[in-house]
Order: structure tokens, then sequence, then C-alpha cells
């Protein structure tokens, strides 16, 4: 089994410095995407058009929204299974 | 049927949200039973449903992170959580995950990002469930053994046992891991965490997938805790990810708010189903879920090299992806539903007798 996991090692030390170098590689422009707003209206105006504006806020936004709503919709998926009436505070541990 | 398609303003497609709905629903069930965001389900199934590669990846880690904390909030009162574990990994993760963002934008730049994360896909699928159908075997194998012997069956006992080997390299500093049970040295988890992490960045995925079997098979984590502490890191990374990936772009947040609503009450139910599954359960539910996701990301690479065969095949894998989500769902809430009847059954059964 070492032997297998050194050949796997030396494996991964031989593709590693080619991923390296295509992250280290020559700083080229990422291809920019614009959100088509024309058509869009309200919420969803305001929305392409702060991700057309600044991506910064854009990815404030989402990693603001995105816990918040996890948070929120999770405890109250919470209280509703609690309603169930099992214990939800202890579990036995059996692999097989 | 034109109400059947929203329009995803960033991304700029038309999707069947009903496909998100099931997507969000079944993986939220799915990741909340396997410990696992699910991504690995869901980057193909994004795909499939017509957003474009570097979308699929970067919206799916979004929802992920979301639906990750909600799993992780269940499974902490299980005691399912070794959070000093998790911590230490995130640090391994973050790192990787950095380096397999920046991969996949200069994939994208030259045009192969498609068929560099179907193959990358296929090979990293195939060889997992390799190795938990090997372990399953090799676990039987043990059982039969010692039934043979006369010598009880021991319940924590595994088949595949890499992690004895690697928790002899006592490279300092040497931790223990209480809640898990493991004492290692600190560089196995992070360097387990990197590679993980990278895998994550560039195939889209919250770790999970490679994660949760390296924790068992090569850390030595007890299956529950593993789900439990595997699903708190993938909530930091995830939220890592999802940053990352925003700033580059490429998140469609509304369809991974549509995702999450279904993901917050599939979550809650895969979590407590573990409670009423043994550890080889999980593990063999988990084997068969790799192998349907394995075939239909194969349809994928054929449809791309036979252009003729294109639309049967694309059309296959959407089928197979939503239909495989669809049926371990349901198998894991039935699952829930039956252990939760017989709970309260017997609850009943001891209120009636101390009366």
């Amino acid at each position: 089994m070492l032997r297998s996991i050194s050949r796997s090692m030396i494996f991964c030390i031989i593709l590693l410095p080619a991923n390296l170098l295509a992250a280290a590689e020559r700083k080229t422009a990422d291809a920019v995407l614009v959100a088509d707003s024309r058509n869009l209206s309200g919420i969803m105006a305001w929305w392409a058009n702060l991700f057309n504006e600044s991506h910064f806020y854009f990815a404030l936004l989402t990693i603001v929204v995105v816990p918040l709503a996890g948070i929120v919709l999770g405890t109250a998926a919470d209280v509703l299974i609690g309603r169930i009436g099992i214990d939800l505070k202890s579990r036995a541990l059996r692999e097989g | 049927m034109n109400w059947l398609y929203a329009y995803m303003p960033i991304a700029g497609v038309h999707i069947w949200w009903p496909g998100l709905v099931i997507l969000g629903l079944g993986v939220g069930i799915i990741g909340g039973f396997f410990g696992m965001g699910g991504a690995w389900m869901v980057t193909p199934g994004l795909n499939v449903l017509g957003f474009p590669m570097a979308f699929a990846i970067g919206t799916d880690i979004t929802h992920m992170a979301g639906k990750s904390l909600i799993s992780t909030m269940r499974h902490a009162k299980f005691g399912n959580v070794d959070y000093k574990l998790s911590l230490i990994m995130v640090f391994g993760t973050v790192g990787g995950l950095e380096i397999g963002a920046r991969n996949v934008m200069w994939l994208e730049r030259i045009g192969k990002i498609d068929l560099y994360v179907r193959c990358g896909y296929l090979v990293l699928l195939t060889l997992i469930a390799w190795l938990v159908f090997a372990d399953v075997v090799k676990r039987r194998n043990k059982d039969r053994a010692a039934r043979a012997a006369g010598r009880p069956v021991d319940p924590m006992a595994t088949g595949i046992e890499w992690y004895k080997t690697l928790q002899q390299i006592r490279i300092p500093p040497v931790v223990t891991f209480t809640r898990s049970g493991v004492r290692c040295s600190v560089w196995l988890p992070v360097g387990v965490a990197f590679v993980t992490g990278w895998m994550a960045g560039i195939l889209g995925i919250g770790g999970g997938l490679v994660r949760m079997p390296s924790l068992i098979y090569l850390i030595g984590v007890p299956t529950h805790v593993a789900v439990g502490t595997d699903l708190f890191e993938i909530a930091v990374s995830g939220l890592y990810g999802a940053a990352t990936y925003s700033h580059k772009g490429r998140v469609e947040l509304m369809a991974a708010f549509i995702m999450l609503i279904g993901a917050a009450v599939g979550a809650q139910i895969g979590a407590v189903a573990t409670k009423y599954v043994k550890g080889y359960g999980i593990r063999i539910f988990f084997g068969v879920a790799v192998i349907g996701c394995d075939i239909s990301v194969l349809m994928k690479v054929i449809a791309a090299a036979n252009p003729q065969l294109k639309r049967i095949l694309d059309a296959s894998a959407a089928v197979l992806i939503i239909g495989l989500v669809t049926l371990l769902a349901l198998t894991i809430v039935i699952k829930f539903i039956a252990g939760v009847r017989e709970e309260l059954a017997l609850k009943h059964e001891q209120t009636v007798v101390a009366v």
C-alpha cells in the first residue's frame, strides 16, 4: 500500500508544476460577461445592473445573502422538524 | 410551455425552473444524508439544464454554501461535527480551491473547460465508486470471518483501512481529534484538504465527494462524524468559493436562491435520516449515486465527440441525473419516515409502560 501511495505522490508531483504554472502564467484578461438588463425591470434590473457595475459589490451581496438565507431557512426547517417529536440531540454510532 | 422557463439575467439563458427545484430539494436531502454539498450532481445537472459550465460551477458552489450551513446546524446537534478537524482542514481547502478556480478561468479562456472538467469527473467518480464497493466487500468478508470463528462482529470495523498506515506518519505537530477518535500528524488533514480543495475548485464541487471518502479512508473518521465534519468544512470553503466565483462574475444568484429554498427542507430530512441508517448503509447509497453520476457524465463526453448523438445523449443524461436524484432522495425520505415512525412508536410504548 505504501508503494502505491508513493507512486501516486510521484505522479501528483509531476503534474503539480503544470497546474502551478497555469495558475501563475502571464496575466491575461478573463472573459468579461455583461448581463443584458435592457428588458428587465424592478429588482431584476437592479440585480443585473449591480452585476454590470461592480463585481465586488455583487460578490459582497452574494456572501451576505447566501449564509443569511441558509440560517433563516435552516432555523425555520429546524423548528418544523422539532415538531415531529423525535430525539434530535443524539444518535447511535455504528458502522455495520 | 414558456411559463416553465425562467430567464437568468446574469448567465443570459432560459432555464427550466422545475429542474432547479427538483435539484435543490433532492440534492438537499442527499447532501444532508451523505455529508456533502451534492455538487457533483448539481454541477452536471445545471450544465445539462442549460447553464454554461463556468456558471454551473459558480452557482453550484454558492447554493452549496448555504445548504451545507443548514445541514451542519442539524448534524452539530447530533454530535457529528469535529470542529477542530474541520477548521484545520479549511486552511488546506482554501489554498487548493483558489488554485483550482484560477485553473478553471484559464481552461475557459482556451476553450477547453467542458472537455477537461467532464473527463476529470469521469476519472474521479470511477475511482471513488471502486473504492467504496471494494471497502464494502472487504467489510463483509471480515464479518463472515468473525462469524465463522465464533467471534462477536465489531460494529465499528471497516474494510479498507489505509488510514491506519497514514496515521503512523508522525510529522510534528501531532494532534488528537477527540470527536473523531483520531490521533495523527496535522499535515495529514491539511494535505488531504489541499488536494480535495484543488479538485473542488476545478470540478466545481464542494469537495465532499472527495473529502468524505478521504475523511473515512485516509484519516479514519467514523462515517457519521465524517458526514457532519465534512458539511461544516463545505459551508466554510463554499462561502469562499462563492466569493471568488461571484467576483469573477460566474454566479447566477437567482438560480442559487431557488435551489436553496428546496435544499433547506431537504437538508433537514437527509441529516435526520442518518440516525436510522448504519455507516455502511450510507456508504453503499453513496457508491450507487457516484456510479449514476459517472454514467451521466460519460454520456455528455460521448455526445460532445459525436454531434449526431448529442440530442439523444443530452436528453438521456438529463433524465438520468434528475431520475437518480429523485430516486435516491425518495429512498432517503422513506428511511426517514420509517425511522421516525419506529422511534415515535417506541417512545409511545415507553410512555405507556412508565404510566
